[in-house]
This record gives C-alpha cells, sequence and structure tokens, in this order.
C-alpha cells in the first residue's frame, strides 16, 4: 500500500488543565476525502492547528507522504504541501481575488512582474480544478461561497497537496454546500487529499471516503463512511445513543402573541439589513426564520427585543406597541413577558467574567426578589442560581465558577434557564444550539418545545436549516432582509435552500 | 477554544506577580543607583528606613499613601465600567475649591468635627462635576474620556492658577496661595494612632483623612461588588453589549460612574489642603492624580489592593526624599527615575512576567500530576 499522505502518531497535547488531544493516531490515505467528525471541544480544530503548525504538540510525530517532520509554524506546513482553509475567512477584503492570492507570495519588492505571473497560475488553476472566480473582483462583492473558493484557490496556488477544511458549511447556504462539495470530488479526482473537519453528520456522509470520530480529545472510532451509519456516528461522538429527530406533538396555536408589521431596519451604515418585514407569532406554537447568517435575522430579532431602533414599522406585544425607535428598554419589555435569549451568548446574553450565579440574574437585576434596597441579596441571587443550574443540569454545579470555564452547551443553558424559568408568554431564541454539543441539543429541543407546549409563543431564529425544520410549525425563510416566503414544518429541504439563496425570489414572495 | 496557557491560582496572580514586578524593578533602579557611584543596598536601607524607621517617617508615607488611596480608587472606580478616567489630578485640583471654600468661610466659626464632613461633601460635589462634562461627552456624543479629562486636567489647572492669584490671594501676599485656615479648618493629626504602636509622629502631617481613606476604599468595596449599581457598572465595563442587552442604561451609568470617579479624587484635596497645610497652594495635587493610575494598576482596581500599592508609593515619595538628602548623587531627579521605573513595571509591564509564571506553573503542574499517578502506580503493585 502507499505511504499515506498523512499519519498522526501518538499526538498529545494540553493546555493548562485541559487535555486537548489525547494520543492521536490517525492514517489519512493519498487522494481520499478524510471526515474527522466531533462534537464541539472535542479536539479537532486543536489537531489540525497541530498540522498546521499553529501549535506544537507535547509529544507524538507527525508523518507527511511517510516522512516523520516536524512543523513549527504554518510556513513549514505550506513548504510540505498543506494547506488550510479556515472557518473564517482569512481574505483582505478590500484587495481583489488576485490580490488575495498572491497576498504574502508576491515573489518581487515590486509588484509588475509578480502579478502577471500570478494570474497566468490563477488561471491555470481555475481550468485544471473548474474553480471559476473573476481575478479582479474585490473580495467584499463576492457571496460568501465564492470567497471560500478563492481561499482554496490560495491554498492550490501555494502548491496544496493535502487541504484541510474546518468547518466549511457553516456559512454556506445548501446549494452552495452542494457545490463546494463537487469541487471537493473534483480535486480528488485529481489527486489531491482533503481532510473535511465538521460536526454535522449529513456532509460526512456525502462526501467522505474514511471518517474519524474524536470524542474528549481522543479519537475513538475510524470508519470506511460506507460501512456506517448516521446513528452510529452519533453515538459514537456523544458516547451514547442520541435522539437525533425532535419528539412533539401537533401544535395548538391559540391567539396571536407578538405580531410585526412592515418593519425596516438600518445599520449604522444606513444599509437596510431587515425590509418590511411582516409576520405574527401565535400562543403555543413555534415560528422558525430561516436564511443565511447575515440575511438580517439578528437585526429582526434584536430590534423586537428592543436593543436595536427600527426605521419605520410597528411591532405589538399582546396587542400593544413595543417601543421600536431604540429608546426602549429591554428591562420594560421583560416585564412585559417578552424574553430574549440573543444570538451572541459570549458578548450579549453572558458576561464571560462574571461568575455563574451573577450572570443568573442578568437583565432581571431590578427584580426586588434579587435586592435588599440598594443591595445585591448574595443569599438569594445564589439559591436562586442554584435551583436553576439543578434543574437545566448545568455542569459544573458550581454557582461561583467563572462563567468562561463553563462548555458552551452548558453556557447556553445558564442563558436559557434564566430566560425560561420566568415563565414569559413570547421567547425570542437566536442560535440556540450554536457551539453546543450534541448531547445539550436534545435537552435544548426539548426545552424549547416544553415551552411551546405550555403556550408560549416561541420566535426561533437559526442558521441550522435541519434545526429549523425540526423545531418550527412555521417557517418563515429571510433573505436579504425581505420574509421571502412561508412554508409549513414539512416543506421541502430544496425549496427551502432555494428560498435561502434568493432564487425564484418573485415567486416565493407571492 | 481553550487558552493555551494555565490560569494562575489567585496567590500567584495578586500576589507573586506584582512581587516579582517589583523586585525588577528595584533591582533596575538597583543599577540606576550603581551608575552614579552610590551603593544600591546602601540606598535600599536609606529608603525603608526613611519610610518606617521613625514615627515621623511612617507619618508622612502614610500622608502620601492617603492621596494615592483616593486617586488610585478614583481610576479603579472608572475602570470597572470599562473606563479611563485619567482626569484624577484635575479633579483632585479643582476639588480643592470646594474644602478652600468650607475652610476660609465655616472654619471660621465650626469646629473642626463639622467642617470635616460639610468640605468632604464640597470636595467630592466640586470633583464629580468636573468629571460630569467628560462623562456627558462620552456617553452622548462618543468622545473618549482619555481626551477629554486629559484635556480637562489642563483646564482645571488654568483656572485654579486663576483663582488663587486672581481671587483668593489675600491683598498684599506674593505667594500664590490661601490665607491659613481659621483652627476649624484644620484637621487633628493622627499622632494618637502612632503612640499607639509605640512610635511618636512630631512634624508629620498624618492626619484624619487617612482614615476617611480607608473608609472609602471599604465603601468602594461595597459599591462595587454588594450594590445593584456596582453590578450594573462591572456588567458595562466587561460588556456593552450585555449591559445593552440588560436593560442597562449606558448614558445613566457612563455619568454615574465618572462622577463618582471624580469625587474620590476631589476628596483627595482634604488631605494636603485641610490635613496639611491648612491653606490652598499652587499645585498642592503634585502629580497623585497620575500615581493614581500605577497604583490602580498594581492594586488590580480591589481596593485592598489600592491600599497596599498607595502606601508603597508613599514609601517611595518619603523613602526617596530621604535618599536625596542623604547621598549628594542621587538627586531629586533621581527619585523620580525610580519611581517611574516602579510605574513601568508594575504598571505598563503589568503583564510581562505572566507567561512565563504560567508556564512554570503549568510545568509543576504537570510534574505533580505526574509523580500522582507514579505513586498510584507504585500502589498497585
Amino acid at each position: 500500500m502507499a505511504e499515506p499522505a498523512i499519519e498522526l502518531v501518538g499526538i498529545d497535547k494540553r493546555f493548562g488543565a485541559v487535555h486537548a488531544n489525547r494520543d492521536i493516531h490517525m492514517r489519512v490515505e493519498k487522494g481520499t476525502i478524510h471526515g474527522i467528525i466531533g462534537e464541539n471541544g472535542a479536539g479537532k480544530s486543536t489537531l489540525m492547528s497541530i498540522l498546521y503548525g499553529f501549535y506544537q504538540a507535547d509529544s507524538g510525530e507527525i508523518r507527511i507522504n511517510g516522512q516523520a517532520t516536524r512543523i513549527a509554524d504554518p510556513n513549514a506546513a505550506i513548504a510540505l504541501g498543506i494547506g488550510m482553509v479556515h472557518q473564517h475567512f482569512m481574505l483582505v477584503e478590500k484587495f481583489t481575488v488576485l490580490e488575495n492570492v498572491m497576498l504574502g507570495v508576491e515573489g518581487a519588492p515590486l509588484l509588475k512582474n509578480g502579478i502577471s505571473k500570478a494570474r497566468a497560475e490563477l488561471k491555470r488553476l481555475e481550468k485544471e480544478y473548474q474553480l471559476d472566480v473573476d481575478p479582479d473582483a474585490p473580495i467584499e462583492e463576492l457571496p460568501v461561497g465564492l470567497q471560500q473558493r478563492v481561499e482554496i484557490l490560495k491554498a492550490l496556488y501555494r502548491g496544496a497537496e493535502i487541504l484541510v477544511l474546518d468547518e466549511p458549511t457553516g456559512v454556506l447556504t445548501p446549494p452552495e454546500a452542494d457545490h463546494l462539495f463537487r469541487i471537493l470530488e473534483q480535486l480528488k479526482s485529481q489527486g489531491k487529499t482533503i481532510v473535511l473537519i465538521t460536526h454535522k453528520l449529513r456532509e460526512i456522509m456525502a462526501v467522505t471516503d474514511n471518517v474519524s470520530v474524536m470524542r474528549q480529545g481522543a479519537v475513538v472510532a475510524t470508519r470506511k463512511t460506507e460501512e456506517t451509519t448516521v446513528e452510529e456516528l452519533a453515538e459514537l461522538m456523544v458516547g451514547r445513543r442520541v435522539l437525533l429527530r425532535v419528539q412533539k406533538g401537533e401544535a395548538k396555536p391559540g391567539g396571536v402573541k407578538l405580531s410585526v408589521e412592515n418593519l425596516t431596519v438600518r445599520d449604522s451604515r444606513g444599509v437596510v439589513m431587515v425590509d418590511d418585514a411582516s409576520f405574527t407569532v401565535r400562543a403555543g406554537e413555534i415560528v422558525g426564520i430561516a436564511g443565511v447568517a447575515g440575511n438580517g435575522q439578528s437585526q429582526l430579532i434584536e430590534t423586537i427585543a428592543g436593543i436595536r431602533a427600527a426605521v419605520s414599522g410597528r411591532v405589538l406585544l399582546d396587542g400593544q406597541i413595543i417601543d421600536i425607535t431604540g429608546a426602549a428598554d429591554p428591562g420594560e419589555l421583560r416585564d412585559r413577558g417578552l424574553a430574549h435569549v440573543p444570538e451572541d451568548r459570549h458578548h450579549m446574553g453572558l458576561v464571560l467574567a462574571f461568575e455563574e450565579y451573577e450572570n443568573s440574574i442578568l437583565g432581571y437585576h431590578d427584580d426586588p426578589l434579587y435586592l435588599n434596597g440598594p443591595f445585591l441579596d448574595l443569599e438569594a441571587i445564589k439559591a436562586d442560581a442554584r435551583k436553576k443550574i439543578e434543574k437545566y443540569d448545568i455542569r459544573p454545579s458550581d454557582p461561583r465558577l467563572k462563567t468562561a470555564n463553563f462548555s458552551g452547551g452548558n453556557q447556553q443553558k445558564i442563558v436559557l434557564a434564566r430566560e425560561m424559568e420566568r415563565d414569559p408568554g413570547v421567547l425570542i431564541i437566536g442560535q440556540p444550539t450554536r457551539g453546543v454539543d450534541v448531547g445539550a441539543i436534545e435537552f435544548i429541543h426539548k426545552r424549547i418545545i416544553e415551552m411551546r407546549d405550555a403556550g408560549k409563543a416561541v420566535l426561533l431564529v437559526s442558521v441550522e436549516l435541519d434545526e429549523i425544520r425540526s423545531l418550527s410549525d412555521r417557517i418563515l425563510v429571510m433573505f436579504a432582509g425581505r420574509i421571502v416566503g412561508e412554508r409549513d414544518s414539512d416543506a421541502d429541504e430544496g425549496e427551502l435552500g432555494l428560498l435561502m439563496a434568493g432564487v425564484e425570489h418573485k415567486e416565493a414572495a407571492e | 477554544m481553550s487558552q493555551p496557557f494555565a490560569k494562575l491560582p489567585a496567590w500567584a496572580d495578586y500576589g507573586l506577580l506584582p512581587l516579582i514586578n517589583l523586585i525588577v524593578a528595584f533591582l533596575v533602579a538597583g543599577l540606576v543607583v550603581l551608575l552614579v557611584g552610590e551603593s544600591p543596598i546602601d540606598a535600599a536601607v536609606l529608603m525603608v528606613k526613611g519610610a518606617f524607621g521613625s514615627g515621623d517617617g511612617v507619618g508622612y508615607t502614610l500622608y502620601y499613601a492617603t492621596n494615592f488611596i483616593f486617586t488610585g480608587l478614583c481610576v479603579a472606580v472608572a475602570f470597572h465600567c470599562g473606563l479611563f478616567n485619567i482626569g484624577g489630578e484635575g479633579q483632585a485640583y479643582i476639588g480643592g475649591l470646594g474644602v478652600s471654600l468650607v475652610g476660609l468661610w465655616l472654619g471660621n466659626f465650626l469646629p473642626w468635627w463639622l467642617t470635616f464632613p460639610l468640605a468632604i461633601l464640597a470636595s467630592a460635589l466640586v470633583g464629580a462635576l468636573w468629571a460630569l462634562i467628560p462623562a456627558w461627552l462620552q456617553a452622548k456624543r462618543g468622545s473618549h474620556v482619555v481626551i477629554t479629562t486629559i484635556m480637562f486636567n489642563f483646564i482645571a489647572a488654568s483656572i485654579m492658577v486663576y483663582v488663587l492669584v486672581g481671587v483668593l490671594k489675600p491683598a498684599g501676599s506674593q505667594a500664590p496661595e490661601t490665607r491659613v485656615f481659621a483652627e476649624g479648618g484644620q484637621l487633628p493629626g493622627l499622632g494618637w494612632l502612632l503612640d499607639l504602636v509605640g512610635l511618636s509622629m512630631r512634624s508629620a502631617p498624618l492626619n484624619v483623612s487617612f482614615l476617611l481613606a480607608l473608609v472609602a476604599a471599604f465603601l468602594v468595596w461595597v459599591l462595587i461588588w454588594r450594590t445593584k449599581l456596582g453590578y450594573e457598572i462591572r456588567t458595562m465595563g466587561f460588556s456593552p453589549k450585555a449591559a445593552r442587552y440588560a436593560g442597562i442604561s449606558e448614558l445613566r451609568i457612563i455619568i454615574i460612574t465618572m462622577m463618582i470617579s471624580g469625587a474620590l479624587a476631589g476628596m483627595m484635596a482634604l488631605n494636603p489642603i485641610m490635613g496639611a497645610q491648612h491653606r490652598m497652594q499652587l499645585d498642592f495635587v503634585a502629580g497623585a492624580g497620575f500615581v493614581g493610575i500605577a497604583v490602580a494598576l498594581m492594586g488590580r482596581s480591589h481596593p485592598a489592593g489600592i491600599v497596599l500599592a498607595a502606601i508603597l508609593f508613599g514609601m517611595l515619595y518619603q523613602g526617596g526624599a530621604e535618599i536625596a538628602f542623604d547621598m549628594p548623587n542621587i538627586s531629586r531627579d533621581m527619585i523620580v527615575i525610580i519611581q517611574g521605573l516602579v510605574i513601568l513595571f508594575a504598571g505598563a509591564l503589568e503583564h510581562m512576567f505572566r507567561p512565563s509564571l504560567q508556564r512554570i506553573f503549568y510545568r509543576l503542574g504537570r510534574a505533580k500530576n505526574r509523580t500522582a499517578a507514579a505513586a498510584i502506580a507504585g500502589g498497585n503493585q
């Protein structure tokens, strides 16, 4: 058998008390697509950072094409033919495609010769791999799918034989993701080796040849993709059986709790982010807003929650108008029964430097329950926090622990406990399971369904289409700030994908 | 993702790290002393003796420390809100107006224990109002407080020159200062406190405002960690977005915090004016507002740390004066250099040794784990 493209032998890495990678052994065969799947914090990104020279392993060996090597920094990795496509693109927005591709490998102090050479080489690469991009288009004018293509071109331009993609589909619509997979197949057929890091089981099944499952820093299994199933992989990831499908009964919608009429929102630069949006959410139903990140969902829910100012339109909570001029007091909206789980847990929903119990009252710190005159009633707050910790199974169960030291899933549970336990009439939830491990996802989804069944109106925003489809009773699709369609929960995924991509915009709006 | 370094235990973060910074600062300062041909050891002995060796030495050290506690608290309170108030100097200077007003007027017919609370109120109020303008500009217009408070230091200095020379100077006097306050405008010394520990203070100006500074430090602790307002201030300081989400008004919190900060700086004026000189002189703040920044940094914005750091800087001021007096080669300016080095290492380069220290702790932790594992393995045999 040929030498494997990558062979990891006993890679071990600790960050203080965290054992990020435990004695990892992995073989990635040449000319294959190898998936690495695992929950957040399972050690996937650390492992790839070691491969790309960002970190050094404490022990263990990396062999590239059979040769033991030391990868001291990303330059060494590039010299070995390893290319990395990061989850967050490393592109200069104002530069053109060509300028971005040659950034760092200009070849000479004067750009003149370099540019024409780079242009020719880029042409060749585009042709060879069918990666069409206009070399003179500024990055900021390209859709994300094409920006990602530029990242791939950058790696190829530097002579990458091994391409590592870290969560590449997080920012893509389903059609864009399918296109990416076709590109990967094409690259594979040309003999490139591809490592695909993801937490989405579906993608693994769709595109990889082999898959390694990571859990708590260790590789717990490696399988041939065709010989495994989604259920087996999920169980390996979590370490126990998980319910992939959300179990829920029929919705029994009541009266309208939240009503949004012709809402238009601009950002600070004056760009229209929400464009004439109208919809209602009734008691006892979950309305999901599907859309690719950045299409106005964030602005929409922030405006309803009183954090952002609208240009025009009306929002009614229980038939009463909400102040959307930007002068609204989110505290007053809370009193009126509007709870908000924000998308940005790290900066908005929580103060990471606070101890857990301090975050358990954020936004409700005016409640006399937690106060003794102007003083905080620390005993009452901690007792309350302990109750929530128990009910929501927040681990570790220590209200004095700094919030930053909780895992993503447990941080989200802190926010959910705070917002749900106030028994709100309307619950707005943004990205309920972003950065949350599979085990916690199950729990969070159950709680959201329980809220619905208790007669609450739930407005759900998520970039995970699967999540929207499995939780929502009605689905609204947002594209470029407009609500371009409404579908039932059993809507066809392909159709939703097209709506999210803005295709058939006109027909869908009717 | 995880931090690449282990978190330090609290005692190392708040005790060991400042100590290392301090030792390095003194080593470098020792080199400077060596360079001008004096013995660093002798200088160190002189400094410690000068600062703590006699009743008067201690009295002066704590007198200076009093100033730095107030200005350090001023910087720290604003810092908890994410604001960098560099205007302590000007707020303290202007605060002197409040103190002088009470001292010049009420001091004539009220006893000190009645003028004192009134002077506290007046100085705090004037300091707070002086901080209100930059606070308003920050909250309403987004003008950065760092810039505006620096500018307000200069405005305060000019106003005070005008007021002292043009308004408050007694007719016929050549000195830019007020007349001496009547007895009711003079704060009693704390000689009795030093008597308790067997030291006698003759000429040092330590006075009851030192006790006020300690009370203020305690109240700041209560404010920041035990009140709803403090909770809101800290939320704003850590994350303005979270504050907005929680319904905390940015305008209100910035203004209140800056006014508390300014009030603390203003109260510093009590110490030199009513406590020591019994009159207001030109430039009585003498840089204490800026030292407060270093004190707050070194004290990690915690009142207990600030009191300790303030005493350290009090020692540098008092002990430094003794060195300058006894060592002919070391001038007053050399002392400023040494103080500057301490500020540099303890304040500006605060985190220089942190990564190495973290690495050491990480190694130690690993070695410990290994021995523990070996012990277990050994036990199994």
